[in-house]
């Protein structure tokens, strides 16, 4: 690792960091990540004789493969200084549109199409809202985040769908070889779809200078709003595609699915390196801390160590990760 | 970048250090998986199985659940208990449908697994182990009344809605039962809708039709508190004894003043001790075939039916002797 050269702006905290000094600090940033996610895989292997085993570490990857399909999506969106909170409805609603086309007699094609469908418009949706009218994503999506589940408690009541066709069961429970499940599949192809989307093109720029100064992006030619309606459209797609493996996994659609996934999601893309106030952040970043999550997750289920107790740790995580620029930006200024 | 590797450092130690646990290979490790950490109803389960386990010897229990009552994470709390490879699962399920896949897995990877409690679908587990059954809270409602008429009497039933299963099939096995009680008479039948003062106000009606009303009988945790209360405001408590099922805490109140002598509802310890009892004899080999059984310790046996389900007892009586043991629990 270089030493970073500190004649540089170090002292500006706005996100508008793109360059010079920051490219180190995000380099870093991830560097920082492998060896946290090294580190908690030799305390795990130390910690359980059951971690490291093929089969064992395949079936803990669903602790988080569906969440980071939805987080790459969502990592673009908080870099362009919007968010969406009503991920996790969405994925119940279109579970229950799911079982509701099942019960109309949908094969499993058409069960997936209709998942992505219903995501893509709640997307929309959520978008229209946003862009067209230029509402505030946050209080948009908190009040999707209460329609969209709302709808599938009228749907579905306290009743379940159930008797998912058994060729419908791969998404969430198959393997495409050995001990490779389909979702690992799905996060990895997500994964490089979204890096190269957001790091090798010029939509990429455009959310990056969206998320840096609205306002400068605009005049600069970019379309705004088309380039945020696309973003939650996104967004919504890859909440569909979670729903698939979801309810593909359960093997059931119940309106309480995937609860309180929203915050597990902004937490694995903030932990990840992504700016909570936009114009910063990586998709590596993201992929390294959704494993992380989840290799916590899984070692402290090891041990039987109480939920809670993993919630205070990914807590904790959170707040060193939030503080730590800052904590460092104000070491790097008395150095000076 | 040195103090931030040391900060991660010491995180990820601490972690470790937190993390370090300890287990014996030989015992049988039965996980008992409950709805959510933190509630009376299961810490009182978890207590009858930790009874078990001191009985058995070679037991060892690992109480465990999700921090919420989801399905999500109950899989993953299964996922974790498949990779240790734990003997026996018994859950006490927060949806009878998604957790199948999960515990089919378990399955295949040889671990029993029986739900107790709240159930799962037939192929998710060896059996289920329901607290009780109809024809027994059938016969302890009716029971419960008749055991405070040594000289016969007249008694009422205030159920829940016209509609209710649950409390019309009980209702129904009581009076199946009615000839082993000489002398008890029910005189009426009616419903409170599981509303507290629609309750209350059937309660008083009752007393005024029926002035030599012995016992009132409410087979539902709603009905018997305003029963209760009822009886208590027009100073008849110690004259009209209100029974049925209901909750220790909400109960204990009305068993000190007298207007319920007592009333049953399960009880958590021998629920948790019998679901370990069970999972332990499957671990030894003990099969779950319909009509056959299985032992469970202090409880006797468990009968199982054609759906490999089975009772494990009577509810169990709450009065005077016992109330303050269990009000605090649930």
């Amino acid at each position: 690792m270089n030493e970073p050269v500190v004649n540089e702006s170090v002292q500006r905290m706005i996100p508008q960091r793109s360059q010079g000094s920051f490219r180190r600090l995000a380099g870093s940033w991830e560097t920082l990540l492998i060896f946290i996610a090294v580190a908690i895989f030799f305390i795990n292997v130390q910690a359980s004789p059951y971690f490291l085993d093929p089969w064992n570490l395949s079936d803990a990857t669903f602790n988080f493969t569906e969440k980071a399909m939805i987080a790459f999506a969502m990592a673009l969106l908080i870099v362009s200084g919007e968010i969406d909170l009503s991920v996790a409805s969405i994925i119940a609603l279109a579970s229950t549109a799911m079982g509701f086309a099942l019960q109309l007699g949908a094969d499993t094609p058409l069960l997936v199409l209709v998942g992505l469908g219903t995501g893509l418009l709640c997307g929309a949706f959520n978008g229209l809202l946003v862009a067209s009218l230029g509402l505030p994503s946050i209080v948009v999506t908190i009040g999707t985040l209460s329609l969209f589940r709302g709808i599938a408690y009228i749907v579905l009541g306290d009743q379940a769908y159930s008797g998912y066709p058994d060729s419908f069961a791969f998404f969430g429970q198959g393997y495409v070889w050995w001990v490779i499940t389909f979702e690992m599949v799905l996060f990895a192809v997500a994964a490089l779809v979204f890096g190269l989307l957001l790091h090798r093109t010029g939509f990429g720029r455009a959310v990056y200078a969206i998320g840096n100064n609205p306002t400068a992006a605009l005049f600069s030619g970019i379309r705004v709003p088309r380039v945020k309606f696309l973003l939650f459209l996104m967004t919504g797609v890859m909440a569909g595609v979670a729903a698939v493996c979801l309810t593909s996994r359960l093997g059931s659609t119940r309106p309480s699915i995937a609860f309180g996934w929203e915050l597990e999601i902004v937490t694995m893309v903030v932990l990840g390196g992504v700016n909570i106030l936009g114009g910063a952040g990586t998709i590596p970043g993201v992929v390294l801390a959704a494993i992380i999550m989840g290799m916590v997750t899984f070692g402290f289920g090891l041990l039987n160590v109480p939920g809670i107790v993993m919630s205070i740790f990914i807590g904790l995580l959170l707040i060193l990760v939030i503080a730590l620029p800052k904590v460092l930006a104000a070491a790097a200024a008395r150095l000076k | 970048m040195k103090t931030t590797r040391r900060l991660w450092l010491a995180a990820a130690v601490s972690a470790g250090l937190i993390a370090s646990g300890s287990a014996q290979a030989e015992d049988v490790r039965i996980a008992l998986v409950v709805k959510a950490l933190g509630i009376g109803f299961f810490e009182a389960a978890a207590k009858g199985a930790e009874e078990a386990a001191a009985e058995l010897g070679d037991v060892e229990i690992i109480y465990t659940g999700p921090t919420d009552t989801t399905a999500e994470g109950q899989i993953e709390v299964i996922n974790s208990l498949i990779a240790q490879r734990v003997d026996a699962i018994a859950i006490s399920a927060n949806d009878p449908d998604a957790l199948v896949p999960a515990l089919k897995k378990a399955q295949d990877r040889g671990i029993k697994v029986i739900s107790w409690d709240s159930g799962v679908g037939a192929e998710g587990r060896s059996l289920h182990l329901n607290p009780s059954s109809n024809p027994l809270i059938g016969n302890m409602i009716i029971k419960l009344a008749a055991d405070h008429l040594p000289d016969g009497g007249e008694v009422a039933v205030l159920s829940a809605t016209t509609t209710s299963t649950n409390q019309n099939i009980w209702i129904e096995e009581m009076n199946k039962v009615m000839g082993d009680y000489p002398g008890i008479e029910v005189v009426s039948t009616v419903y409170g809708d599981d509303l507290a003062d629609k309750s209350y106000r059937e309660a008083q009606g009752l007393m005024t039709s029926h002035p030599n009303l012995a016992a009132i009988i409410a087979p539902t945790s709603v009905g018997i508190v305003a029963a209760a209360q009822a009886v208590s405001d027009a100073g008849k408590a110690g004259e009209v004894n209100v029974t049925g099922l209901g909750l220790p805490s909400e109960m204990a109140g009305h068993i000190e003043s007298g207007a319920s002598k007592s009333f049953a509802i399960w009880n958590p310890i021998d629920l948790g001790y019998s679901a370990t009892m069970i999972a332990y004899e499957l671990v030894k080999g003990a099969e779950a075939t319909a009509g056959g059984t299985i032992s469970m310790g202090r409880m006797g046996e468990l009968t199982l039916d054609d759906a490999l389900e089975g009772a494990m007892a009577d509810p169990f009586v709450y009065d005077a002797s016992n109330i303050d043991d269990f009000k605090d629990i649930f």
